[in-house]
C-alpha cells in the first residue's frame, strides 16, 4: 500500500479485534444494541455512524488548536449534531421506511460515546489525515460487531437476511422448516442483543488471553 | 392517575436500560462501586427532570410544525423540527455545565469522586433520548413531560443501582475467567432486561402483548407523515 504507511494501516486494523471499540473500549453501546434486530438496520447505522465519525475527526482535528479547552464538548458536540442533521435529512429523504425503524437511534447518534472518545482520545491531538483513518478505523470496529449481532439476531429470530427468507418459508414449511425448525422470537426481543454481545466478547477473550479483565 | 401512570411506565415498562438501552456507556463505566453509580443516578435523575421539560417549551413554541404562530400569522406555516438535535443538545450542554458548577461549589468531595463522569452527562445517551422520545412520543403538557422525566431517571438511577450490587457480589464467585468484568455485565443486564419485560402488562392487565418499541416506531410515523402533508398543503396555500 503505497498511500498508508505501515503506521496508518495500523489505525485502521486496530480497532477491528484487538482495540475494538464496542468491546474493549466499551463506548457506543446503545445504538449497538437497539437496532439490531435487522441487517439492513444495522449496516445503515454502520455506514452513518462512518459518516459523522470520519468527518467530524477531521473537522476537530482542523479545529484542534482553535477550541478554548474549556468549552471543547459543547463545540463538539454542535459538530456532531450538524453532521447528524445531514444523515437524518438525508434518510428521510431517500430511505423513510427505514428512516422509521431506526426512530430516535438516528439521532442519537450525537450522543454515541465512540464519536466523543475519538475526538477526545485522538482528534484533538492529531493532524487531519491520521484522524479520518481513525474515525474510519473505529466505526469499521463498531461496524464489524453490529454487523455479526445483526447477522444472528435477523437469521435465527425471523429467519431472513437482508429481508429475504434465506431457511425456506415458515408458513409452508420448507426448507429447515420441514424437518421441525421453528423460528426463536426471543431474538428479536432487546434482551437477546445484549446477550449476543456478551457472547462475543466471550469469544474474543478467550481467543486473546490478553484481554481478559480481572473481575 | 395519568401522571401516576406515566411515572410507573417510564420506571419499570420503558425502563431506559432494559428497553431502550440508553445510557449503556456510563452504566457499564461507572457501575463497579455501589457508591458512584449511586452519585452518577443521582446526577442523571436531576439533569433529566430539568432537561425534558425545558425542551418541551422549547419544541412547543419553537420547533414543531406550527409552533411559531404565537409570532404571528405569517410564521405558522415553518417547520423548525430538523433543527431539534441541536437546540436539544445544546440545552442538555448547557445544564450539564450548571450543574457541574454548582456540584463543585456545595460539595467538592461528590464531585471528586465523580471526576470525568459528570461532563460525560452531556453525552449520556439517555438524556438526549429523553428529550427525543418526549418529542416523539407527543407528550401533551409540561407536568406530563417533567412526569416523564423524573420517572425514566430513577428508573435509569434503578438500573445502575442493582448492576453495582450484583457487580460488588460477583467479585467472590468463580467466573470463566474469558467473561470476566465487561462480559458478565452483559449477559448479567440481559437476563435482568428479561425479568423487567414482565412488567409489560403492570398497567393494562397483559392485555397489551405487542413489544413497545416497534408500536410507538410504527405509530408515530404515520401521524408525522400527516402533519408534513398539513405542513406542505399550507405552504401551497402561501405560494399561492
Amino acid at each position: 500500500m503505497g498511500l498508508l504507511s505501515k503506521k496508518d494501516t495500523k489505525l485502521i486494523t486496530d480497532p477491528l479485534a484487538d482495540n475494538n471499540p464496542i468491546t474493549i473500549q466499551v463506548l457506543g453501546i446503545c445504538s449497538a444494541l437497539a437496532i439490531t434486530a435487522e441487517l439492513k438496520a444495522s449496516i445503515v447505522m454502520s455506514i452513518s455512524v462512518m459518516f459523522v465519525l470520519g468527518l467530524g475527526n477531521v473537522v476537530i482535528s482542523l479545529m484542534r488548536n482553535i477550541i478554548p479547552s474549556k468549552i471543547r464538548i459543547i463545540v463538539q458536540l454542535t459538530v456532531v449534531a450538524a453532521l447528524v442533521i445531514i444523515v437524518d435529512q438525508v434518510l428521510k429523504a431517500f430511505a423513510y421506511e427505514l428512516s422509521k425503524t431506526l426512530s430516535v437511534f438516528v439521532g442519537l447518534i450525537i450522543t454515541n460515546c465512540i464519536i466523543m472518545g475519538r475526538f477526545e482520545a485522538f482528534a484533538l491531538a492529531n493532524g487531519p489525515w491520521k484522524s479520518f483513518l481513525d474515525g474510519i478505523g473505529n466505526s469499521l470496529g463498531y461496524a464489524v460487531i453490529l454487523i455479526i449481532v445483526g447477522f444472528f439476531r435477523e437469521l435465527l429470530g425471523s429467519g431472513t437476511l437482508l429481508g429475504f427468507p434465506v431457511l425456506g418459508d415458515p408458513i409452508a414449511k420448507t426448507g429447515l422448516y420441514a424437518i421441525g425448525y421453528e423460528n426463536n422470537g426471543f431474538m428479536l426481543l432487546s434482551p437477546m442483543a445484549l446477550i449476543v454481545v456478551g457472547i462475543i466478547i466471550w469469544v474474543q477473550r478467550t481467543r486473546n488471553k490478553a484481554l481478559v479483565e480481572d473481575h | 392517575m395519568e401522571h401516576l401512570e406515566l411515572f410507573l411506565k417510564s420506571i419499570f415498562i420503558d425502563n431506559m436500560v432494559f428497553a431502550t438501552f440508553l445510557g449503556m456507556c456510563s452504566y457499564l463505566a461507572v457501575s463497579k462501586k455501589v457508591s458512584t453509580a449511586v452519585g452518577l443516578g443521582a446526577a442523571v435523575i436531576f439533569v433529566l427532570a430539568i432537561t425534558v421539560p425545558l425542551n418541551w417549551l422549547l419544541d412547543q413554541y419553537l420547533l414543531q410544525p406550527g409552533a411559531l404562530k404565537w409570532l404571528g400569522e405569517e410564521y405558522a406555516s415553518y417547520d423548525l423540527s430538523f433543527l431539534s438535535f441541536i437546540m436539544f443538545i445544546a440545552t442538555i450542554a448547557t445544564m450539564v455545565q450548571l450543574v457541574e458548577i454548582v456540584v463543585e461549589k456545595f460539595s467538592p468531595s461528590l464531585y471528586n469522586s465523580l471526576g470525568i463522569f459528570l461532563p460525560l452527562i452531556a453525552v449520556n445517551c439517555a438524556i438526549l433520548g429523553g428529550s427525543l422520545f418526549m418529542q416523539s412520543r407527543e407528550i401533551q403538557t409540561i407536568g406530563l413531560a417533567a412526569t416523564y422525566g423524573i420517572g425514566s431517571g430513577i428508573g435509569w438511577f434503578l438500573a445502575i443501582l442493582a448492576i453495582a450490587a450484583i457487580r460488588e457480589k460477583i467479585r467472590y464467585s468463580n467466573v470463566p475467567p474469558a467473561l470476566r468484568g465487561l462480559g458478565i455485565t452483559f449477559i448479567i443486564t440481559g437476563l435482568m432486561a428479561i425479568g423487567f419485560m414482565s412488567f409489560g402488562g403492570m398497567l393494562t392487565g397483559g392485555d397489551d402483548e405487542a413489544p413497545k418499541e416497534e408500536k410507538t416506531a410504527q405509530v408515530e410515523p404515520a401521524k408525522e407523515q400527516s402533519e408534513n402533508n398539513e405542513v406542505i398543503a399550507n405552504n401551497i396555500k402561501v405560494n399561492e
